[in-house]
């Protein structure tokens, strides 16, 4: 227990709030790191998980390429990809962007395929083209899910960001690496603690995201979810969780 | 209607598939929970520790293969990390034998100790040492830190010692491991001794590749590269001196539990006798470039050195 | 590719030490998935906050997690118990939401008619519940197996045995095959261990396997005449 409390005390301290190793350095390269990775990722994914949900084509493609790139430990791609290029940011987060895809690319047909076959029917008997119907009905109704497979991503990013650290690329792993070499435990823990807030923060913040993005329309007329058929698929809100390294 | 059977099936069927879980967990190498942190060695074995650092390990499989050609039954605990947990370790007789350096060891133990000779900083660690634990003579190989620059770099600006650097005009960083940073000849001791404004870039590979690489890169004007490295010579990297002798010996020495009696301490330390810092530089070249294991590596040099 | 070769003991050795402690990460997961699951699904305010707080656990970062941990209960960093634990509680905050949500998909008038055969709570939950909630759990639980092999490589950052070694050590002494090496293993490990899982649950759950060939043909025949 005393730890946390010499941690709190650390993390507080203003000599640890300023200069080029402080506090809001090291958290905002993090959240570069983070920020960054999920983008790029998202801009492979999104389109790539909306053309499965739309066509339904593909589907077990992205499901086995789920399943590889969550078996990948992130670690090791990382070091793999320092030794080739250097030290600096470009080895670790291209190693985020492929840790990130597949929960973006979930999110993404999944958004898709949870909209009722039946509404887009009417939107087709409505005269709307493939493209309106995309633009206008699935992408929105699609949103929750999607923000939810982002937020999934962030998650396993902001976790794994630590490593980053190792191949001098900074970030807040430099408090737990730097703790864990020089027996400071106390800075160790206090670099924890800080990635776990980060973490948290960004939960919340999705959280909230993934509720205020859902259409008005939609949360006014739509039937409870405790109809919905208990089936062999999963009914799951959000895309399964996929594993932080 | 689900049948007797069937759910008789299913049981028995979990049960198994539970119960070879289990066993394929508890076979193989034995129990997993253990790994030397528990109980001391089977027998009379004496267990011979090494660190996390490829170097570290071909050091302590030396003094292994010494310790069995002069009749002892040794087991070995390699690539353990923090020194937290093989201290402890040591003190309790899990570990027996554990190669060290003296200066980073008597810093863990005292950090009252900041410079010093090899001498000086060998007796220091020999007070410090808690019941239980003796140091053997150290060894004249020393692995040091060292804060090395490229050739360019060192001719450019006339710099091949560490006064040198107040006059360069610009900003220094230094790729070293991330604790060279609270060490005392780190940043803060560079600053108070030398005068050199100096900031860190922490990289954790034991200034290995990376370290290097970010050198010959120019991401970083220094790099903290240990002694016994191969990756000096390789990339004709000039290392600076040291006047004021800021940088901490670390000589290696054997640190050994009570259990380790005469005839073993006197294997240990017929290898260090010999163990200089240029076998040392050799020794890991061969890890590195020859990417053999430590025990053939350690099998080759005793074999030469007729100590097997 | 030489590299691979003379050391295939030691890439072996450290696969199978890094499986052993990922399979006790995993059926601890499950084991203990099941009664919090349970209690999740039965109590519907607890429902929400267990879901909540198996999600928010899912934010905690695993290095920072194993770098804590000892602090809080006091064990060694490097034990391989420090790694069991954590890898459980990742484990635990997968599978309590697919035990969750699967027995939720139980219907009620299945449930129901247990009862009215005369079956406990008890052997109600085991076999009725749990048997038709089997293919989400082992959906979830094949995402926890490869997630926890995955997982498990971080351990060796502080030293803790396992394929994360051939990380640190092919760091350190520049040799590409022999993170590669790890890098494949684990992924390698990972799948065979999800295949298993398949086979297993084709083994304990017959029912799921699908329709039979005629059955199809029926099918099809029906839907050509339709």
């Amino acid at each position: 227990m005393n730890f946390f409390l010499e941690a709190l005390a650390w993390i507080v301290d203003p000599a640890h709030l300023s200069g080029p190793d402080g506090i809001p350095v090291r958290v905002g390269e993090h959240l570069l790191y983070t920020v960054v990775a999920v983008a790029l990722a998202s801009v492979v994914a999104i389109p790539a998980g909306y053309a499965i949900g739309h066509t339904g084509k593909g589907r077990t493609i992205a499901v086995a390429l789920t399943g590889g790139v969550r078996a990948l430990p992130t670690v090791g791609l990382v070091f793999l990809l320092a030794l080739l290029m250097g030290i600096g940011s470009t080895p670790p987060v291209i190693a985020f962007v492929v840790l990130a895809i597949p929960s973006v690319l979930a999110g993404a047909y999944a958004g898709f395929e949870a909209v009722d076959r039946t509404t887009i029917d009417a939107a087709r008997a409505m005269g709307m083209t493939e493209r309106q119907i995309v633009a206008q009905v699935e992408v929105p109704l699609g949103l929750p899910l999607l923000i939810g497979g982002i937020r999934s991503a962030m998650l396993q990013v902001v976790a794994t960001a630590t490593v980053a650290a190792v191949v001098g690329a900074g970030g807040l792993g430099t408090y737990i690496f730097r703790g864990l070499r020089s027996n400071d435990y106390v800075q160790m823990v206090a670099g924890s603690m800080l990635v776990i807030a980060v973490a948290i923060v960004l939960e919340i913040v999705f959280a909230i995201a993934q509720r205020l993005v859902v259409p008005a329309g939609v949360t006014a007329g739509r039937p409870s979810d405790s109809r919905a058929p208990a089936s062999r698929t999963r009914t799951t809100n959000e895309p399964l969780q996929e594993g932080t390294q | 209607m689900i049948t007797v059977n069937k759910k008789g099936r299913l049981t028995v069927l979990g049960a198994v598939a539970i119960g070879a879980s289990v066993a394929l967990a508890g076979c193989a190498s034995g129990d997993p929970l253990e790994s030397g942190s528990d109980g001391a060695a089977s027998g009379d074995a004496l267990v011979v520790g090494s660190q996390a650092y490829y170097s570290n390990e071909i050091i302590a499989e030396l003094y292994a293969q010494a310790l069995e050609a002069a009749g002892y039954e040794v087991e070995r605990e390699y690539q353990i990390g923090q020194r937290e947990v093989y201290v402890p370790e040591l003190e309790d007789g899990s570990i027996d034998v554990f190669p060290e350096y003296t200066g980073n060891f008597v810093q863990f133990l005292d950090d009252s100790v900041t410079s010093g000779s090899p001498e000086e900083v060998e007796d220091a660690l020999a007070d410090a040492l808690p019941d239980g634990l003796t140091s053997l003579p150290m060894a004249e190989a020393n692995d040091q830190d060292s804060y090395n620059v490229t050739r360019e770099f060192s001719e450019e600006n006339g710099i091949t010692s560490l006064a040198d650097l107040a006059d360069f005009d610009g900003t220094l960083t230094v790729g070293a491991p991330p604790e060279n940073e609270t060490r005392p000849y780190g940043p803060p001791g560079l600053k108070s001794v030398y005068g050199v404004d100096v900031q860190s870039t922490g990289i954790d590979d034991g200034g290995g590749p990376l370290t290097v690489r970010a050198l010959l890169d120019g991401s970083v004007q220094l790099a903290d590269i240990y002694t016994s490295s191969p990756l000096i010579a390789e990339n004709d990297l000039v290392t600076l001196e040291d006047p004021e002798n800021l940088i901490l010996p670390q000589n290696v020495v054997p640190i050994v539990s009570d259990r380790v009696d005469e005839g073993a301490q006197e294997a240990i330390d017929a290898v260090n006798e010999v163990l200089t810092t240029e076998d040392l530089q050799m020794l890991n070249a061969q890890s590195t470039e020859d990417k053999d294991t430590s025990a053939a590596i350690a099998t080759e040099y005793l074999t030469e050195k007729d100590l097997l | 590719m030489n590299w691979v070769w003379s050391n295939a003991d030691f890439i072996l050795d450290k696969t199978l030490v890094h499986l052993q402690l990922s399979s006790i990460a995993i059926v601890a997961s499950l084991v203990l998935a099941l009664p919090i699951g349970w209690a999740a699904n039965r109590v519907a305010p607890l429902r929400g906050v267990v879901l909540t707080v198996a999600g928010l656990f899912y934010s905690v970062p695993s290095f920072a997690l194993l770098v804590v941990l000892p602090t809080i209960v006091g064990y060694g960093l490097r034990s391989d118990t420090n790694l069991v634990v954590a890898l459980t509680l990742y484990g635990l905050a997968l599978m309590v939401r697919s035990v969750a949500d699967g027995l939720a998909s139980v219907e009620p008038d299945v449930r129901q008619s247990a009862t009215a055969v005369g079956y406990s709570s008890w052997q109600r939950f085991w076999r009725v519940e749990v048997p038709l909630a089997g293919p989400v759990l082992l959906a979830g639980l094949r995402v926890v197996a490869v997630s926890t092999i995955s997982l498990a490589t971080v351990g060796g950052l502080i030293g803790i045995n396992g394929l994360g070694l051939l990380f640190t050590d092919g760091l350190q002494r520049y040799i590409l095959e022999e993170i590669a090496a790890g890098i494949v293993m684990t992924i390698v490990l990972a799948l065979l261990v999800d295949a298993a899982l398949v086979l297993l649950g084709r083994a304990l759950m017959p029912w799921t396997r699908g329709p039979s060939r005629a059955e199809r043909r029926q099918g099809a025949l029906v839907g050509a005449a339709a």
